[in-house]
């Protein structure tokens, strides 16, 4: 109360108590804010510029909804009226900035706006200091109403920089010009695009080499503050150059002189370096550049003895991967986690797994770079990793023996971490029977060995276990009796879990009654688990915390959204990976049991192995994935679909398939042929169903999908064989795992033969697996797409296509079947609201390719025009090919 | 010891800090360039503290314990920067106090350290030498100085000249704060 009757004082002296004890006593949330409300009004309208300055820095100084319900709207007129003071100005501008931050909506845009843009030509530097915050924080929530602002930002940038260090006065600090201001214009240029105008554009580019070029001159002054304001103003320099990502010349000029930073004495310098080349990496202009300086990072991640810095370099090695240089950088990684610090372990271990995964062209490779990431800092392995190198091997059938003797040869070790222990039970379980042929690691010296790490264990670590020494009895009938008296055993039977002891009782009476038919389908070897996205990238994400860009997945994501849109594209966020850790030896699928809820009952279908009905339980073995449509459900779907119209017209039916994922795709007298798949980012799945329409026996059925030589580097495919008996009326699935590993345009071949009634049947159809198959959408705002549609200017980018509508010319159709394309569907970009425009990502393993489409219908003559225009040119012509057959 | 002659070269070596990631849940959604300011002597006790964002008092109390424990366990030849959250906190010594700003992961961290700086010339120059005993019995005008300085998270003047003014406006309350302080409560 005191302080609010000392506001309304008219003594300068009392009054600026009263703020003072206001603006430190005061939290924006108190009650007497209303109570000084009234006094800061009459300050504000007081004319007298001291106690105006002393309100308005009141308002900044609480910054509440209050405040700004109080005053947003005046505050502006102060800003822009003629005979403000200039000292004024500046309050009132930072007072503004501080009640839009608290309360945008509570701020109106107006006319004032474009008064505020001319303030950036104010003679008074420091009005046009504190009007660059102003604006700069407006214009990245209104960049239309601000735009004007790119322009005379450039023009007071280059008058600074082209300054001899005395000119500015007041203003230059230790030698160095408007350092504040310089910076601030700089970021202020960073809301918008490179400028359009090319005399502007122009400008710009002399400032920023001339503020490169300072960079080489011999210091003013020895004072660390004149070097100080001399790189702020030069790193955000490189920051404006890294944004536009447009000027290669002036990318690697920046990228050399972060090199010479990397060397530097000063070891904030060296911090900043290692941080702003991290961005610089992803430029594809750049990217090479940064490598070049791959053994100054190593060695700084060596001997840099702050952790600070050390982050810095773990992640610029991990924003410089790529695959030339993954298995040195992942080595060096691998190194540096010995001696860690146990702050940054867990996120070393998240980067070293990705790289691994990501880059691995040998799986050997991977599989001895996880193991030893579990030596080395096992605490800090989280699960995500540990399941995600099993589904890798499992997936994989080229490196599945040489898991298993690398796990068997690390499990020698006489203390190993408990995750390797997870692990190696895991892979043994599946595959230990590929080194059983060694005496070496026979049968009995594989279960030795894991049993002997069992009672050192945690409970779920010896429930996995249990599962693998079932898993053994399947695989290994001659330790049968080993296992069963370990299982029989009290401190089993009778343990004091509930899991353990379920486990026990269960896995026991199995082997006891179960036939070894029974058994090796219970215990068939693990389906291979759907392809997603790591879950560790999530993890690895989650881990830095929004905010931080630092990150390479998040710089890649933002540039593939930067050339694409503003949309995210859905990446990594959502993409878990299923955790084998319930029930790890896939039982789920199988029908022995589903230990995990102890108390749950056990299902019928147990009752059903032990009573002897051994084909019910056939068709329920692994191989049933859980996560897709069951085949029935599945062949419902395929026989409603709208029937084939001819046989010999395969190429129709292969173009309907562009558009959708599931249907027929091949009919005749004798045979169906259904599809149904999904795609994610690069990887995707198909499942094909193979329906016998006759009431005879199909012998000899071989499916083989088949992809020329062409296609092969960069489509890879999967297969299982099927059964080669297919029942009369019996349908058989078949499941085909995609990888895109980069761009292609032919489409696999899938060739199937089968004797039916004694005569050979041979047919082969197009397998409708399209590059749009890769496409992500992405949403963005016209001027975005205008924006991407002049990068990508360049007349090979661009491929046109004039053609003849096909179908009738309906709209409603057309925009679903963009969209079934693949891309987005851009409303309301187009000035022609009859065209069509669509935007989206095509995912492959080695890049990303942004691509922009536009389709305009021309109802008289029955015509279509598309545009495509992409990265590539291949691409463009690809995906043109495609789309044209669409309409 | 004088602010302003003893920048520290580095003596002690002690164990690096555990930084924590947790979410720092600012209330300012928006660009802006210093969340905090905190000063603090090197045995940990806070000497002022300037806050650009609301936050509820528990939260801040929170906050400036575990930033005064990251900072001072490290060791001098540091960089002058630390993660913090999705913050970065970029700070210097001056004789036996730290000045400790909080900035956006993507600011000017050099520029900041200039700020820092610069606060302490204009202390310097409005109490002459100034040392770290100057702040604790005239908190008030460190305030002052500094909201003449930086408002609402941002460099208002920059220019030396207007400091000085600012510095001679505030010398002339000087006196008019010490009658006033003399007078009786009303």
């Amino acid at each position: 109360m005191e302080a609010v009757n000392l506001l309304s004082s008219n003594r300068y002296t009392e009054k600026q108590i009263g703020y003072l004890f206001i603006s430190v006593l005061v939290n924006s949330n108190s009650e007497l804010i209303r109570l000084i409300n009234n006094a800061i009004k009459n300050d504000l309208a007081s004319r007298n510029p001291t106690f105006m300055g002393l309100a308005l820095h009141c308002i900044a100084n609480v910054g509440s909804r209050e405040m700004a319900e109080a005053f947003a709207g005046e505050i502006p007129k102060i800003l822009v009226a003629g005979d403000t003071m200039d000292s004024v100005k500046q309050s009132a501008a930072l007072c503004l900035l501080r009640l839009y931050r608290t309360s945008p909506d509570l701020v109106p845009m107006g006319d004032w706006t474009s008064r505020v843009v001319h303030l950036l030509n104010d003679q008074h530097l420091g009005v046009v200091t504190a009007a660059t915050s102003l604006i700069t924080t407006l214009a990245q929530k209104n960049p239309e109403e601000f735009k004007t602002s790119v322009s005379l930002a450039v023009s007071r940038l280059s008058r600074i920089v082209t300054s001899a260090s005395t000119d500015l006065q007041d203003y230059t600090y230790y030698f160095v010009p408007a350092p504040w201001l310089s910076v601030k214009l700089l970021r202020l240029l960073q809301c918008y695009p490179p400028p359009e105008d090319p005399a502007v554009r122009g400008r710009l580019t002399e400032c920023l080499e001339t503020i490169l070029n300072k960079a080489q001159e011999p210091p003013k002054s020895k004072k660390v503050q004149h070097s100080n304001a001399k790189n702020a103003v030069l790193f955000e320099a490189i920051s404006l150059i890294i944004h536009h990502d447009s000027e290669p010349n002036l990318l690697v000029r920046a990228c050399n002189q972060l090199g010479q930073f990397l060397q530097h004495r000063e070891t904030n310098l060296r911090y900043l370096a290692l941080e702003s080349m991290c961005t610089l990496a992803s430029s594809e202009f750049s990217h090479e550049a940064v490598k070049t300086h791959i053994e100054t990072v190593i060695n700084a991640l060596k001997t840099e003895r702050d952790v600070s810095v050390r982050q810095r370099a773990v992640d610029l090695l991990y924003a410089m991967c790529d695959r030339s240089n993954a298995q040195q950088i992942v080595a060096e990684m691998l190194n540096y986690l010995e001696t860690a610090d146990y702050s940054i372990r867990e996120e070393i271990v998240l980067k070293v797994a990705i790289l691994a995964e990501k880059y691995a062209v040998d799986y050997t490779w991977y599989v001895d770079t996880i193991l030893n990431l579990i030596r080395i800092a096992g605490d800090y392995v989280s699960e995500e990793v540990w399941y995600r190198v099993i589904q890798i091997v499992i997936n994989r059938d080229d490196v599945q023996g040489y898991a298993a003797k690398t796990v068997f040869e690390a499990l020698q070790a006489p203390a190993c971490h408990e995750n390797l222990v997870k692990v190696g039970g895991y892979i043994l379980g599946e595959f230990g029977n590929l080194i059983a042929g060694d005496p070496r690691s026979s049968p009995l010296i594989q279960f030795n060995l894991l049993h002997s790490k069992f009672h050192l264990c945690s409970v779920p670590t010896r429930a996995l276990l249990l599962s693998t020494y079932i898993k053994f009895v399947n695989l290994f009938p001659e330790i049968k009796t080993t296992i069963q008296d370990v299982l029989r055993s009290d401190s089993q039977l009778k343990n004091a879990d509930v899991e353990l002891q379920q486990r026990a009782v269960e896995y026991l009476r199995l082997s006891t009654i179960a036939s070894t038919d029974i058994l090796a389908t219970v215990l068939e070897e693990m389906p291979p688990f759907p392809e997603r996205e790591s879950s560790i990238l999530a993890k690895l994400k989650k881990k830095k915390g929004p905010g931080t860009v630092t990150d390479l997945e998040e710089i890649k994501r933002e540039r593939s959204s930067d050339m694409n849109g503003s949309a995210e594209p859905a990446c990594a966020t959502d993409g878990s990976t299923p955790s084998p850790s319930a029930d790890l030896l896939g039982l789920s699928a199988a029908p022995v049991t589903n230990p995990a809820p102890p108390s749950s009952t056990n299902g019928s279908l147990l009752v059903d192995v032990f009573s002897d009905t051994a084909p019910a339980v056939a068709p329920l073995a692994p191989g049933s994935d859980d996560n897709f449509a069951s085949p029935d459900l599945a062949s419902s779907e395929v026989v409603s679909e709208e029937p084939a119209d001819t046989v010999h017209d395969a190429d129709e039916l292969f173009h309907k398939f562009v558009c959708k994922n599931n249907g027929v795709l091949f009919e005749n007298q004798l045979l169906q042929i259904g599809l149904k798949s999904e795609f994610r980012q690069n990887l995707g799945r198909m499942f094909i169903f193979y329906g016998n329409k006759t009431s005879t026996q199909f012998l000899n059925f071989t499916p083989t999908v088949i992809c020329s030589d062409d296609l092969q580097p960069s489509l890879n495919l999967q297969t299982k064989p099927v059964d080669p008996t297919v029942d009369g009326g019996a349908q058989v699935q078949q499941v085909v795992n995609i990888e895109c590993v980069s761009d292609f345009m032919e489409a696999p071949v899938l060739n199937i033969q089968f004797r039916y009634g004694g005569t050979f049947q041979n047919l082969s159809v197009k397998l409708p697996i399209t590059l749009n198959k890769f496409f992500q959408p992405t949403e963005m705002s016209s001027q975005d797409f205008f924006q991407r549609w002049k990068q990508l200017s360049n007349p090979k980018q661009e491929v046109q296509n004039i053609f003849k509508a096909k179908h009738p010319m309906d709209a409603e159709i057309t925009k679903a079947k963009i969209i079934g394309f693949g891309s987005a569907l851009l409303e309301e970009v187009d000035p022609n609201p009859a065209n069509f425009v669509g935007a989206g990502i095509i995912h492959t393993k080695t890049t990303q390719i942004g691509c922009l489409l536009r389709l305009e219908p021309n109802l008289q003559a029955q015509m279509y025009r598309l545009t495509l225009r992409t990265s590539k040119e291949a691409v463009s012509q690809r995906l043109c090919e495609l789309l044209s057959e669409q309409f | 010891g004088k602010l302003l002659r003893n920048v520290p070269n580095g003596d002690e070596v002690r164990k690096n800090p555990v930084p924590d990631r947790r979410q720092y849940t600012a209330s300012g959604f928006l660009f802006c360039w210093i969340h905090f300011i905190l000063l603090f002597s090197r045995q940990g006790k806070l000497r002022l503290q300037k806050w650009y964002t609301t936050l509820p008092d528990k939260e801040k109390k929170k906050i400036i314990r575990e930033i005064v424990q990251i900072i001072l366990s490290r060791n001098q030849k540091t960089s002058s920067f630390v993660d913090w959250k999705d913050l970065k906190l970029v700070y210097k010594r001056y004789a036996s106090l730290y000045f400790c700003c909080a900035i956006e992961d993507q600011d000017n961290e050099l520029l900041t350290l200039e700020v820092v700086h610069r606060y302490v010339e204009l202390l310097d120059r409005y109490f002459g030498n100034v040392c770290e005993l100057d702040i604790i019995f005239n908190f008030e005008k460190a305030y002052f100085i500094l909201d003449e300085f930086i408002i609402g998270g941002e460099v208002q003047e920059t220019s030396k000249k207007t400091a000085v003014k600012a510095i001679e406006d505030s010398d002339m309350l000087q006196e008019t704060v010490e009658e006033y302080m003399n007078k009786p409560a009303f």
